[in-house]
């Protein structure tokens, strides 16, 4: 990895802050300001925001866009209405996932597709190399877009004052609205996120953007960075491209089937996939927790009290919400019960835990 | 700019020293303590194990990593502090009142290739 690294549009504003940075895919990312702790606590018990300007927006457009997505996806989108978004997977042939995704139908035929920053590139080639045959348009726009997640029980009242629209209170739960402006340019505000609690995603130009972001600092919106994001997203089970899905780790796998529609006629790693969850998959991301408050970290192994290794941890925390040391893991499916006992090798010592279920947190989106 | 105490030694792993007749009392420098963030979790070892100079005899957990503590000397652990299991912010907040562990040593000569306040001042920036 020789690049460069990338900037974001709010870049200026993380240094002013005095945030730590640290890169992440491909840019130099805020990795906490006022710390891991109080910023996870604030998005749990008020409101926080993150600059997620990083993340990928590819645009996929024209006639058949709909067959087309539908192809590439593992969701359904032919019963997806415009305004509305859906979270899946991108998959290869043989079921590795290429990516995860929010897929927003913005009309009839046009669609945009939200991807993590690792992956952009990355996906914007694969979505160009299937769309052979398809009357579609495919258009990377990453690069003019900013994003900023407000996150939070106080998010809803947070964005209505700053932005002044009191119908942002009506927009629902994986839903969005098109707020074109000719002073401001195009507005994307949907209910979304990546922490467990209710909030929204506002994408605009990175000029809005760093309007907007100086506005809810002003309210006295926490900042905050991808270290809480981590342990956010880690309490409320949501996986992690890299860690808890990749090319190796497949939906299924993942335990994320029900994101998979097979009652489709077809998309790409269907059979791959079935095959997977009618015979089981050989592995299985969990959820453990364990006894002690010792901490899981990845790359740690995952053994049998005899010390027979059977998996390893993908993602561990001692979590702050709830005060216990938890972590996915990817283990044997023989092992992939809930209550099963298992063992964590953490240095020199193991420590006992059992599987449990891996929303380890209540989530609190606004349905 | 971190704190660094006259009279204690210093390892470039950044614990500190403190030497009690043939016991070191062990902890880690206010430098350490800033770079990991908030501690959340001390693993600390048993009393009466075997410790070596340059090998790792703990570690401290924040919520985003965790980091191993060496053993400056070699000796057998003494006493550890058993208080930081219910309060491992201790070491944050008083990173050299917070003392780790207690190791009687084997070979006091050990000690002479430690740090000095002002050396490490130099590696501590």
């Amino acid at each position: 990895m020789d690049q460069e690294l990338k900037f974001t549009c709010l870049h200026d504003e993380h240094v002013a802050l005095g945030a730590k940075m640290s890169p992440f895919a491909g840019f130099d990312m805020p990795i906490q300001y006022a710390g891991i702790i109080p910023e996870h606590n604030a998005v749990r018990t008020a409101v926080g925001m993150f600059d997620v300007s990083h993340m990928g927006e590819i645009f996929v457009d024209g006639p058949q866009a709909e067959a087309f997505v539908n192809h590439v996806f593992t969701g359904d989108v032919r019963t997806l209405e415009p305004g509305r978004i859906l979270y899946g997977m991108m998959c290869y042939p043989d079921g590795g996932t290429v990516d995860d995704l929010l897929v927003y139908r913005e009309f009839e035929s046009g669609y945009l597709l939200v991807v993590n920053a690792a992956n952009i590139q990355k996906d914007y080639e694969w979505l160009l190399s299937q769309a052979e045959g398809y009357e579609v348009e495919v258009f990377n726009d990453s690069d003019s877009w900013g994003q900023i997640a407000l996150q939070g029980p106080k998010a809803e009242d947070m964005i209505v004052k700053v932005m002044g629209i009191e119908e942002l209170r009506e927009v629902e739960f994986y839903s969005f609205c098109d707020l074109e402006d000719e002073d401001t340019g195009r507005v994307i505000v949907s209910r979304t996120g990546y922490t467990g609690e209710d909030g929204f995603e506002i994408y605009a130009s990175p000029d809005n953007i760093l309007d907007l972001w100086d506005a809810f600092l002003e309210e006295g919106v926490q900042p905050c960075g991808l270290g809480c994001r981590d342990t956010l997203r880690f309490e409320a089970g949501l996986p992690l491209y890299g860690d808890e899905l990749s090319p190796e780790i497949s939906p299924v796998m993942a335990g994320l089937s029900m994101f998979c529609k097979f009652d489709k006629p077809e998309f790409i790693g269907k059979e791959a996939l079935l095959a997977q969850k009618t015979e089981g998959p050989a592995r299985k991301v969990v959820g453990i927790g364990l006894e002690d408050s010792a901490v899981p970290r990845a790359g740690y192994p995952v053994e049998l009290e005899d010390g027979t290794q059977v998996g390893t941890v993908t993602t561990g925390y001692h979590s702050i919400s709830l005060d216990k040391s938890l972590c996915f893991a990817l283990v044997d499916a023989a092992y992939s019960a809930l209550d099963t006992p298992l063992f964590i090798r953490i240095r020199k010592k193991v420590f006992p835990g059992k599987v449990i279920k891996k929303r380890f947190y209540k989530t609190n989106y606004k349905k | 700019m971190s704190k660094i105490i006259e009279g204690l030694l210093y390892s470039e792993s950044h614990e500190w020293v403190k030497v009690e007749g043939d016991l070191a009392v062990i902890g880690v420098t206010d430098f350490a303590q800033a770079e990991m963030g908030d501690i959340t979790y001390v693993d600390l070892p048993a009393e009466g194990d075997a410790v070596e100079a340059g090998e790792e005899f703990g570690a401290l957990e924040s919520v985003k990593a965790s980091s191993e503590l060496f053993c400056p000397v070699s000796g057998t652990v003494a006493a550890v502090n058993e208080d930081l299991e219910g309060a491992p912010e201790k070491v944050n907040e008083d990173p050299y009142g917070a003392w780790i562990i207690k190791v009687r040593m084997s070979d006091p000569s050990e000690l002479d290739s430690l740090l000095s306040a002002s050396a490490y001042g130099e590696i501590a920036k």
